[in-house]
């Protein structure tokens, strides 16, 4: 095994090129675990912590462009107002040791259907900057996870970024577990309120092969608003629509039985999040609604 | 390959590290510092916590070539780390991990670390009592000291990673609720005391802590 550690961005790209096998290490929480168990002999092993770049932010007008190695922590810490879902995500993910080291780039390069970064993605709307020697290109994230622990990169191609829209509405994120800490999702929702487009984004973790978004149920759930005129009078949403968008939500799954939950189970569960983090969102909007009005 | 990095405040050199080894590792069998402990090897219990560059992290997921010319922090060196802060702060500098790297704990020192201060406890003051110090207490970080006085140690073998995390809690959070101290230890596991001794020890360590800034 060879040890490359490029000391900038350039270097790794340069690195990755000649060495297309190269397997990157960030935070290593997912790649040691590997190669501790002898899952994984890789050839290269690339260190991507002396490049500076990939831990920063930068929060612009629309978007975060979220650095591929900042940790958790740091999201949780600094990023809570422009990203809030996916800093709830983060804060479920493992404990603060595997926080500290561990970020969004190794979660979407993992690309595991179980990975908690992917549902608050998914429901904010985000795109991957990927690139190589070659140059940089941005994935929609709905197209970059393209399989069971598979994603979109080209084999010369590192995450430089994950650029996320800033919230402009309520988000919430919800994972089912048997415990608090140190566990990984039987399943996971992310929901998110774009009040300006007037739309409703979803992300379901752990019960398809890869991430999702409920689109038959964002659809549905859009039209419903839309007609009974929501986002504007601020009635709460009919328990009727609340319901057939859990439904809708159960339906967009396509889960397994495994050791941590039945298909049955975690079809039943994401109709449950699903429908308690759009009562929870929409009574938050609801509650800036009367504030914003009643300062006016 | 050769690996440089500080460790407990004092430089020092690894060879023949193989490439996909773990930090673990190295401090275990290379440089002979077994305080941080091998469990897991995949994240789940904590035993093997350590600071790098300060952040609380678990050495087994660390790559070895990832800790080249980083500080490393062990339970070995924990004490003197805790003093080195506690005097930072005393001479008003914003926070310890600015402190000097004179001083430190030479590997041979550290091999040979016991605990100076496991008299026994004095019998007649609960953990409570502030005033439980034993003599020895100085050659102890605070948390280590409450560990002992508040009968938080079974086996033993979680304890280094709980005291490295709780004294990481305290540096950040003078007075955490009881809330702050589960999540915070939420990544180390102990299979032997049911976790209430170590929230004791905990407790106790943050209020001779808020007793000894107190001007
Ligand atoms: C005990 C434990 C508990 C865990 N619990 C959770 C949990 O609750 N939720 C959860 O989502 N995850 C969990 N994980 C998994 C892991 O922590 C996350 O997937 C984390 O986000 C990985 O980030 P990392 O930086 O450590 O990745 P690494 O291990 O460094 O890398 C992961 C993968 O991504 C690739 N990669 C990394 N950076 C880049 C880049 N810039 N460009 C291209 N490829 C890259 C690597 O080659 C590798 O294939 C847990 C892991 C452990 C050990
Ligand atoms: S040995 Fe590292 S977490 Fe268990
Ligand atoms: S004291 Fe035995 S594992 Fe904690």
């Amino acid at each position: 095994m060879d040890f490359l550690r490029p000391a900038s961005w350039e270097e790794a790209l340069a690195a990755k090129a000649e060495h297309p096998t190269a397997v990157p290490i960030a935070g290593g929480t997912d790649v040691m675990v590997e190669i501790n168990f002898d899952h994984r002999r890789p050839e290269y092993l690339m260190d991507l912590n002396r490049v500076a770049d990939l831990t920063e932010w930068e929060v612009g007008e629309d978007t975060v462009r979220l650095g591929a190695s900042v940790p958790y922590t740091r999201i949780m810490e600094h990023l809570r107002a422009e990203l809030p879902g996916l800093a709830l995500a983060s804060h479920t993910v493992a404990s603060p040791q595997i926080r500290n080291r561990g970020g969004v780039g190794g979660n979407l390069g993992t690309a595991s259907p179980a990975g908690d970064a992917h549902p608050a993605l998914l429901a904010a709307g985000a795109e991957v900057e990927a690139a190589s020697v070659r140059g940089s290109r941005r994935i929609p994230i709905d197209a970059f996870y393209t399989g069971v622990k598979r994603n979109a990169l080209a084999p010369d191609e590192l995450i430089r970024a994950v650029h996320i829209r800033k919230a402009d509405g309520p988000q919430q994120f919800s994972k089912v577990g048997t415990r608090n800490a140190m566990v990984i999702a039987v399943c996971a929702f992310g929901l998110a309120l774009h009040p300006a487009a007037r739309t409703v984004r979803t992300g379901i973790g752990s019960a398809a092969p890869t991430p999702v978004r409920a689109a038959g149920a964002e659809e549905f759930l859009n039209a419903a608003l839309d007609e009974g005129g929501l986002w504007d009078n601020g009635r709460t949403v009919p328990p009727s629509v609340a319901e057939r968008f859990a439904e809708l939500c159960a339906a967009a799954c396509d889960p397994i039985d495994d050791v941590r939950g039945t298909a049955d189970y975690r079809r039943h569960a994401v109709g449950v999040m699903a429908r308690r983090t759009l009562a929870w969102t929409w009574e938050s909007y609801r509650g800036t609604r009367r504030t914003t009005e009643g300062a006016a | 390959m050769r690996v440089r990095l500080t460790v407990n405040g004092r430089p020092q050199e690894a060879d023949d590290v193989w490439e996909g080894e773990s930090l673990l590792y190295v401090l275990r069998e290379r440089l002979g510092l077994p305080g941080s402990k091998n469990a897991c090897e995949q994240g789940e219990c904590g035993s093997c916590t350590v600071r790098l560059d300060g952040a609380l992290v678990c050495a087994c997921l660390v790559a070895a070539g990832q800790a080249e010319g980083r500080e490393v922090v062990t339970v070995e060196g924990l004490a003197d780390f805790a003093r080195r802060r506690s005097r930072a702060a005393r001479d008003g500098a914003r926070d310890g991990e600015e402190a000097p790297h004179a001083t430190g704990t030479p590997l041979d020192a550290a091999r040979r670390w016991s605990a100076h201060g496991t008299q026994e406890p004095d019998e007649t003051q609960g953990p409570g009592g502030a005033g439980s110090r034993t003599a020895g207490e100085a050659e102890l970080a605070p948390v280590q000291q409450a560990f002992i006085d508040a009968g938080a140690v079974q086996c033993g073998f979680c304890t280094p990673g709980l005291l490295v995390a709780a004294d990481e809690l305290l540096e950040h959070h003078p007075d955490p609720s009881d809330a702050d101290i589960r999540e915070a230890l939420s990544g180390n596991l102990c299979r032997c005391t049911g976790y209430e001794k170590i929230m004791d020890a905990v407790r106790l360590a943050a209020v001779r802590q808020s007793e000894e800034t107190r001007p």
